[in-house]
């Protein structure tokens, strides 16, 4: 632990300062600390706090890209007591969710106009969130890792509490506070066998001293603990009962930040713990995990076909999602990882498209979110319904869409490892998401619907929706650099525990 | 096994102290007088209008009691650093600042959004 040390933080640091700048902002000028009837501080308004957080957004993506230069001449993972490690793995991931955030911003722009609560504190919490999501995919430690997640989950539960008046709101954000924090006593409870067992909490070490093991069950609980919690964190079934309320109660921008960022954040750690530390009893947790990916697969697609609120639909459809992308974990394989790295980038901006469409309809605070809301969009708006198709297929998997890349590595990773069974539901399951997304596409384009649900897109929407648009179609078409990327950042990550397992 | 023995029958008089004086010899020699004032919960000496449950107390004292909580652990944080110190050296102190920084935003935020204004 030095000084030197701190230049690998540099885009945490960067962020933590931007978090703090905006939650004192309202409250430093005179009488800035005065409460309005409605709870919010009085100073400043929404359009000041979104550029600041634009411009600390921006900062941070440049520290990033500078400290991705140091990647190549650090003998990595011995920063900081060897917790955190500066590897294009957690670059790659840092730059998804920089690009997600800043997005995000865009999309609550009018929503948190329209209300009547605070941007400072919302996006000094969406900043608190992002340092959590940074700080835990460079963890290479388990202490680490868990408190980037806890950053990130103690902000998420506020932020999908942040209509506290409503009533939805805050029912969305208990369940989910008291649900989230019994997964993280799972999580740490599985960390601490398995630092009981290893004497360890760094992922290599755990791997080195887990290879001189027989099983025993004291690890294997520890290891099912923190699978468990882990499960939570990406909402896969049976862990998954707490998504649909609390993506139905949570503001719309909070949604699309749960279902995106968030839960890509939680596929990466789930991803490096599992793939280095966890490796040598693969044959344990391989089954489970596989069983866990075929519910989630299953239960999400499934009961999303009843669901006729379009937030719980598509909480239903993340459950999905968390399966396919379980795939390329159980896998155990540099495919898998690529999997997962590609399949993290496609579904965010995918996610977040339709997320826009439906912000576009959403008038007040949860008008646009039934299925009906989308009756006869073709006529009112073209454009959005036609993006809408794409953002849909691109989730169900379909070719000329990015969607089918990242599935096509998923089930090719799965199959490899011999869960062929395994790549046979999840092609069967995006078979039935078809289905209730062709719901959404039916209603828009065969009904013509009251148009009650008015349209209103502001500029930021028009933006998000064409650059997840541009990004979906071109990675469909021209897959060649993501995949390179995810490469060379998953290959980073294989490559490092290929040596380590060869020096042994 | 045998030096433990001491440690028991210590354990055996501590607990049997309390057990002797609350529920068997005090209720044998006090006068036992109950009404309806003595039997109710005592709260500051002021007459409880309500039970517990049915009785909302003002988001106030949930502020007051996270901030407090905040500057215990805090004080949890400062008492191991305080002993290294030599140790730890300078890096230990700009550590320790950035933490009390951290603590102060949090502390000037509340401060400022009136959290401490008891009206």
């Amino acid at each position: 632990m030095t000084w030197g040390d701190t230049i690998y933080l540099l885009p945490e640091i960067v962020i933590s300062i931007g978090a703090c700048l905006l939650l004192i902002a309202p409250v430093m000028r005179r009488g800035g600390g005065v409460v309005r009837a409605s709870g919010a501080p009085s100073g400043g308004g929404a359009r000041t706090a979104k550029w600041t957080m634009l411009a600390i957004l921006v900062l941070t993506a440049v520290a990033v890209i500078a400290s991705s230069g140091l990647v190549a001449d650090v003998a990595q993972t011995k920063t900081f007591a060897s917790m955190f490690a500066l590897d294009s793995f957690a670059i790659f991931f840092k730059l998804l969710f920089i690009a997600t955030m800043a997005m995000l911003v865009l999309l609550s722009d009018d929503y948190l106009a329209a209300s009547r609560y605070s941007a400072w504190e919302y996006y000094s919490l969406l900043s608190f969130a992002l340092c959590g999501m940074m700080f835990m995919v460079s963890g290479v430690h388990l202490a680490a890792i868990y408190i980037g997640l806890e950053l990130l989950s103690l902000s998420s539960y506020i932020l999908a509490g942040y209509f506290k008046n409503e009533l939805k709101s805050t029912e969305a954000a208990m369940k989910y506070f008291v649900l989230g924090t019994v997964s993280s006593a799972i999580l740490l409870y599985g960390i601490s066998l398995i630092y009981g067992v290893t004497g360890t909490l760094n992922l290599m070490r755990i791997a080195d001293a887990m290879s001189t093991l027989v099983t025993n069950d004291a690890l294997m609980f520890g290891i099912m603990l923190l699978g468990a919690g882990l499960c939570f964190k990406i909402a896969a079934a049976p862990f998954h009962v707490w998504t649909p309320d609390v993506y139905e109660g949570a503001p719309t921008p909070i949604t699309a930040f749960l279902s995106t960022a968030s839960k890509s954040a939680a596929f990466a750690i789930f991803a490096r713990i599992f793939y280095v530390g966890m490796h040598h009893f693969r044959l344990d947790w391989q089954v489970v995990l596989a069983i866990i990916a075929a519910l989630s697969m299953i239960i999400g697609n499934l009961a999303a076909i009843t669901q006729d609120n379009i937030k719980r639909m598509l909480a239903y459809s993340s459950i999905g999602h968390a399966g396919y992308v379980l795939l390329g974990i159980i896998s155990v394989s540099e495919m898998g990882l690529y999997g997962v790295l590609v399949y993290s980038v496609v579904y965010v901006f995918a996610t977040l498209g339709i997320w826009a469409t439906v912000l576009m309809l959403s008038k007040h605070e949860y008008a646009g979110e039934q299925v009906s809301d989308f009756e006869g969009l073709h006529r009112r708006a073209p454009l959005w319904a036609f993006a809408m198709i794409i953002f849909l297929l691109s989730l169900g998997g379909i070719p000329p869409t990015a969607g089918f890349i990242g599935k096509y590595f998923l089930f090719y990773a799965a199959v490899g490892a011999g869960f062929g069974w395994l790549a046979i539901v999840a092609v069967l399951m995006s078979a039935v998401s078809m289905f209730f997304y062709f719901r959404i596409v039916m209603a828009m384009y065969l009904r013509d619907g009251d148009g009650q649900a008015e349209v209103v897109s502001s500029g930021g929407l028009k933006l998000v929706a064409a650059i997840c648009l541009v990004v979906t179609l071109l990675f469909g078409i021209l897959p060649g650099p993501l995949v390179e990327q995810a490469k060379i950042s998953g290959g980073w990550v294989a490559k490092r525990v290929a040596a380590n397992n060869a020096q042994r | 096994m045998a030096n433990y023995s001491v440690l028991l029958i210590a354990a055996l008089i501590v607990i049997s102290v309390p057990v002797l004086t609350l529920f068997i010899i005090t209720p044998l020699i006090r006068a036992s007088r109950p009404g309806k004032v003595k039997l109710e919960p005592y709260e500051c000496g002021i007459a409880p209008t309500s039970t517990a449950f049915d009785h909302r107390f003002s988001v106030r004292y949930f502020l007051i009691a996270v901030l407090f909580i905040v500057f215990d652990v805090e004080t949890v944080f400062l008492f191991p650093w305080a002993i290294r110190f030599k140790q730890l050296g300078w890096f230990g102190a700009a550590e320790m600042a950035v933490f009390l920084a951290i603590l102060l935003v949090g502390y000037f935020y509340a401060w400022r959004r009136k959290v401490l204004s008891w009206v």
